[in-house]
């Protein structure tokens, strides 16, 4: 789409565009280009020079245990993550919708949890389950169940999917609250009619209506426990037990500030590049495809 | 209307209750670890440090907050209040600005490299701030810009989702407008002033309320670049107050901290509600 009117000159435009083409060429494509340029090199260990090896930082990567591992791990807690937050989004705004009251007053005690920073949300957990405070795991003790985070790699994955789907239920919520409220009810009411009930209304009728909606959530979710739960992970576990919890952005940190291993930890940031570059095809894809609805 | 949108589909009695205790239970549910949290900083370290603590709030909120506030572990919380605040601030608007004037030359110009700088700020779309840590930690050591407020807040406006927000928006503005502006002589810049930025009020607020908190919550960025305690942000700065080791950590003044941390961005939500979801369909469409 085009403005069919549009003003003359060329000075006044660039002027008007400098300061973004400046901060995004200084601290966007320098960098970025950066990345790709050291993700060739091996530095020497004193910082002096560095050889250029050409694809094989990523090939030491793909042959790394460590590097699949976190792959893996990378995996797992985004499908998690993207579970747990979705389904009792899902579940609170099928409720919420069925109100004719109050339900705006639960909307906004919903929406909480978005406004508090994953970080937070890892201490705030961290408080629940600490070993030695913690009111959840004293109770989990009292059942007989020893909690233990620190050593356990299964409940540390546990605890830092918990605390980063916390936070995305809000989102969520909102999201599925609008799409509900956006179904028509007069397809609600004729599947009454017929006789369905609530629960064979909203598995035949509601959700696939919602599988929009659905979709660009999972997406959306996918991409949030990929970039932004480092705040979490490193205020809960630090990637560990046994880096059981380091997933690939936690990686790149740790390889490169951590471990100041700069090839490696750019060739990481190139790989994540590509992820990210799917991952938004995917979903412009998705978008191109709803206006089209 | 609601009654009627509802209609005959809508369970009455048993039906209706049990889905408010569903909804109850949710929040209750949702909401416990800030309670939690809120409890704990209202009571004694050792009330906590000795299992089970209690559920319900003390007497030493007082006590707890301004210790925090005013004297911190590392460095006072009123500190890294105001560099967050600074840092959120300087992000929305910063952001806000660069983008309404380069979605208004994209819009309403024909330059030559108009369709190159497009593409650059479609790419920008692409890559958080999480993958290009290391080399972006160079380019701001490299000028000086560490421990500074420009170090903390130009990385974080350097994609242009909001040039793309504003070019959507833009583009559905009538011609007309432009056109009666043209015949009457006005400049492009008078246009934009009095035309343009007007129109975009919603879309403005909406934009500041998600930037905000998008730059409240930011944590890995002031991690690397903020090694010193007087520019700490207070989202960052609370894992440094846990002590290194086999210390206990002073947990009512960590999580008075926490509550400090959530109040801004929650008031802006909860505050602004309507604006929030709208800014948040927007950004995401």
């Amino acid at each position: 789409m085009e403005k069919r009117v549009v003003f003359r000159g060329w000075l006044l435009p660039a002027l008007l565009i400098a300061p973004q083409v400046f901060i995004s060429a200084v601290f966007f494509f320098y960098p970025a280009g950066q990345a790709i340029w050291q993700s060739l090199f091996i530095p020497d260990p004193f910082g002096l020079s560095s050889q250029f090896v050409g694809l094989g930082n990523f090939e030491y990567l793909l042959g790394d245990r460590f590097y699949r591992a976190s792959f893996v791990t990378t995996a797992v807690f985004s499908i998690l993550v993207t579970l747990c937050s979705m389904i009792p989004a899902l579940f609170l705004a099928v409720m919420a919708d069925r109100l004719i009251k109050g339900s705006g007053v639960y909307r906004t005690m919903l929406i909480w949890p978005y406004a508090v920073a994953p970080a937070i949300a890892g201490v705030l957990w961290l408080f629940m389950f600490n070993t030695r405070v913690g009111v959840v795991s004293w109770y989990l003790g009292n059942l007989g169940y020893d909690w233990n985070h620190v050593l356990n790699g299964g409940e540390a994955m546990g605890l830092v999917v918990l605390a980063s789907a916390w936070g995305r239920i809000s989102y969520n919520f909102l999201f599925f609250f609008a799409a509900l409220q956006a179904v028509p009810r007069s397809v609600i009411e004729a599947a009454a009619i017929d006789g369905a009930h609530f629960w064979t209304r909203f598995w035949t009728i509601v959700l696939p209506l919602l599988s929009p909606t659905t979709f660009f959530l999972l997406v959306v979710n996918v991409v949030y426990s990929f970039f932004e739960t480092f705040g979490v992970i490193h205020t809960i576990t630090s990637g560990g037990p046994q880096q059981s919890t380091t997933v690939l952005v936690y990686k790149v940190f740790s390889d490169g500030f951590v471990g100041q291993d700069l090839g490696s930890s750019s060739a990481q940031s190139v790989i994540l590049l590509f992820v990210v570059g799917m991952l938004t095809i995917i979903q412009f894809k998705f978008v191109e495809k709803r206006v089209h609805y | 209307m609601a009654q009627e949108r509802h209609g005959m589909v809508e369970k009455r009695g048993a039906g209706l209750w049990l889905t408010h205790v569903f909804m109850i239970l949710g929040v209750l549910i949702i909401f416990f670890p800030i309670w939690l949290a809120f409890v704990a900083s209202t009571v004694t370290q050792p009330e906590i440090v000795k299992p089970p603590m209690p559920l319900w709030p003390g007497d030493q909120m007082w006590e707890n907050y301004s210790k925090a506030l005013f004297a911190g572990v590392n460095v006072p919380v009123t500190t890294m209040l105001i560099n967050s605040l600074v840092m959120a601030i300087g992000i929305a608007v910063g952001k806000i600005v660069i983008s309404l004037l380069s979605a208004f030359a994209i819009v309403y110009f024909r330059f030559p490299g108009r369709n190159m700088f497009f593409w650059m700020i479609f790419l920008t779309l692409m890559l958080p701030v999480e993958v290009r840590i290391v080399p972006t930690y160079e380019v701001v050591a490299g000028f000086g810009m560490l421990n500074s407020y420009g170090g903390l807040i130009f990385p974080l406006i350097a994609s242009a989702t909001a040039t793309f927000l504003f070019r959507q928006f833009f583009l559905t503005i009538p011609d007309e407008l432009a056109e009666a502006a043209r015949v009457d002589g006005a400049s492009p810049m008078r246009f934009f002033w009095d035309i343009v930025v007007p129109m975009s009020r919603t879309n403005v607020a909406a934009l500041f309320v998600i930037l905000f908190i998008y730059g409240w919550n930011q944590y890995l960025w002031p991690l690397l670049i903020t090694t010193d305690p007087e520019m700490n942000t207070i989202v960052m700065g609370i894992k440094q107050m846990f002590p290194s080791g086999d210390d206990v950590a002073d947990w009512p003044v960590i999580m008075a901290t926490s509550i400090l941390a959530m109040i801004p961005p929650v008031i802006v939500v909860v505050s602004m509600q309507r604006l929030f979801i709208r800014g948040l369909v927007d950004s995401e469409k």
